[in-house]
């Protein structure tokens, strides 16, 4: 068995910049004193004067980007989650969103797998946050493969964008040559019949290894990455819903208002049946290492597996 | 100033006003107190100052003015008429169903609005951002940004400060409406931004003062910031909130209130004997 690459997305999202910077003149990149963090730091060394550091103040640079994109120029905006989506919704959502300007923001550091620093810093509820708003595309990558191709794709979009990134060096599942990155579309990883297991970001990964825990128990699952959790690809959730009639959400972030949530929205609508979300079960987390909270917060193959097959049984 | 420019002047302001209480009115919602207070400011801007075009209200090198106190919209509607960016009629429609003068400023419906705006705080960051891209163009448009002096208040306010002041913005002007009323009350019994000079100044900018009301004052401080260079300018404009409508004049309650058809009557013929007496 080939070694297993690990890469944090957030390091994907530093090297994506530096190569949109050659293709686009005009790119710019802010950051509010996160540069090093966020590894817009990259961007900064190949691009110096086309660089912002906005100081730690995320308000001012959310509404800057708005106005920077206003003229034309092409904008990402970074911080940590917590301080992009939570600190400046306010501010994405009314002078950003509103006015529909296509400023991209990259937040890295997302949810619990930040580890050491703990809940003041674990943001589970960005994905809840950007998805309520009207006209935002909201993406969650989930390796390396995956978060350059969505920095890219996010160029071709005429709106906001919310870019989530990752602490941890999570696995590359994705390096084959028929990976193909649509916003919008669901990848479907692995057919199966009994039961499908939505996942987004590093949860996409433990949702593969959790089909194979299934599969060796007689349980014939489907494996659905949904990186664009904004807008949901709602055909491969209704068939999955359609055609397996019980569906395990798994996301690193809270099971209010994220994937779960989304998908549930979804299923009511098109085809009702029973859906287990896996996620942050409406709790804080708190400081220790990414890997062990990760396992303490359920978001593993093994409590993937657990749970749809406790499921599956009552089904 | 020449007599005859003051007069133009003045009757611009008058009209904006009328459209002011044209457009409450009308709609029996919305904030004269504040949108009086800047008619004047934003007759000069429109009339002597601004580079910009109703024919093409898109055009990259114009000036930009962000209304950061976008609830002072009225006042922004009735300028663009004045300016020919709207029909004058149309204000009649403001916070209607289907009109695109929305109670706060919104770029994507109007010709002529930079940047959407209302919620406080956000639109001298937005200006802000503007004028960075004129910098990096090496563009020679300005970028205007009126600001209540509640508004001050907002901590954003003062991070946009720290970012145009760092960045040398020069092209960037913020008008300091200092009407010295908002919602609750005084500013000064609310929770005081004074002093906004001391303040502006420390934060690293070029601070001018200039009577929101007297044209010639308005007149040689638009003449006296093109002098300034590396440093974003402040204006802060004493003001009347209400401004030209007499029962209105530093009255808080008028920060969001509509007049009934009696005061609007009064309002009305005030302005209108206003204009009389500016004839030629």
């Amino acid at each position: 068995m080939a070694e297993i690459i690990r890469k944090a997305t957030r390091d994907s999202y530093g090297e994506a910049l530096v190569e949109l910077g050659k293709e686009y003149e005009d790119l710019l990149v802010l950051v509010a004193d996160l540069a090093d963090a966020t590894k817009v730091e990259w961007f900064k060394k190949a691009y110096p004067e086309r660089f912002f550091d906005c100081g730690i103040a995320e308000a001012n640079m959310m509404a800057v980007a708005a106005g920077l994109a206003s003229t034309g120029k092409k904008v990402f905006a970074s911080s940590f989650a917590m301080f992009a989506a939570g600190r400046a919704y306010e501010i994405i959502r009314n002078s950003i969103g509103y006015p529909h300007l296509p400023v991209k923001i990259g937040a890295t550091h997302a949810g619990i797998s930040v580890g050491e620093d703990g809940a003041s810093h674990q943001c589970c509820e960005d994905i809840a946050l950007m998805r309520t708003i009207p006209g935002m595309t909201v993406i969650n990558p989930a390796d390396d493969i995956e978060a350059k191709a969505a920095v890219k794709a996010s160029m071709t979009l005429d709106g906001p964008v919310y870019l989530r990134f990752g602490r941890l060096a999570v696995p590359v599942i994705n390096d084959n040559p028929d990976y193909k990155f649509e916003i919008g579309k669901g990848i479907l990883l692995k057919d199966g019949t009994d039961l499908t297991i939505v996942a987004t970001g590093l949860m996409v990964n433990e949702a593969i290894e959790a089909a194979k825990i299934l599969e060796a128990d007689g349980i014939n699952a489907r494996v659905i990455n949904i990186h664009t959790i904004k807008p949901l690809d709602t055909e491969i959730i209704c068939k999955a819903a359609t055609d397996t009639k019980l569906i395990i959400t798994a996301e690193e972030h809270s099971v209010i208002g994220g994937l779960g949530s989304a998908v549930a929205d979804t299923v009511t609508g098109c085809c009702p049946c029973k859906v287990v979300k896996i996620g942050v079960q409406d709790v804080f987390g708190h400081s220790g290492p990414a890997l062990k909270l990760l396992k303490e917060f359920g978001l593993s193959a093994e409590n993937i597996a657990e749970q749809a097959k406790q499921a599956f049984q009552n089904k | 100033m020449d007599d005859k420019l003051k007069k133009d002047l003045q009757k611009t302001a008058a009209h904006i006003r009328l459209g002011i209480i044209e457009g409450v009115y009308a709609a029996q919602a919305g904030h004269p107190g504040g949108s009086l207070s800047i008619a004047d400011t934003l007759a000069y801007l429109y009339s002597a100052v601004m580079h910009v075009d109703p024919k093409n209200p898109k055009m990259p090198e114009r000036d930009r003015l962000v209304l950061s106190k976008g609830h002072c919209a009225p006042a922004l509607y009735a300028a663009l008429a004045e300016r020919g960016f709207l029909p004058k009629e149309e204000l009649k429609t403001l916070r209607q169903i289907g009109s695109r003068l929305q109670g706060h400023p919104d770029m994507k419906r109007i010709p002529g609005v930079d940047m959407s705006t209302g919620s406080l705080g956000q639109g001298i960051s937005a200006a802000c951002g503007m004028a960075l891209a004129g910098k990096l163009d090496s563009a020679s448009y300005k970028v205007y940004t009126i600001l209540g002096d509640g508004e001050l208040e907002e901590g954003q306010v003062w991070e946009a400060a720290m970012f145009a002041s760092h960045n040398k913005l020069d092209n960037l002007v913020a008008i300091i409406d200092n009407n010295g009323l908002q919602i609750d009350g005084k500013i000064t019994d609310i929770c005081s931004p004074m002093p906004i000079d001391e303040k502006f100044e420390a934060f690293g900018w070029r601070v001018f003062k200039m009577d929101g009301h007297d044209f010639e004052s308005i007149e040689r401080t638009f003449a006296d910031i093109e002098k300034v260079q590396y440093q974003p300018v402040a204006i802060i404009q004493t003001s009347i909130k209400g401004k030209g409508v007499s029962y209105m004049e530093n009255n808080a309650g008028w920060h969001g209130k509509a007049p009934n058809t009696e005061q609007y009557n009064q309002a009305i013929s005030e302005l209108t004997e206003l204009l009389k007496g500016l004839v030629d």
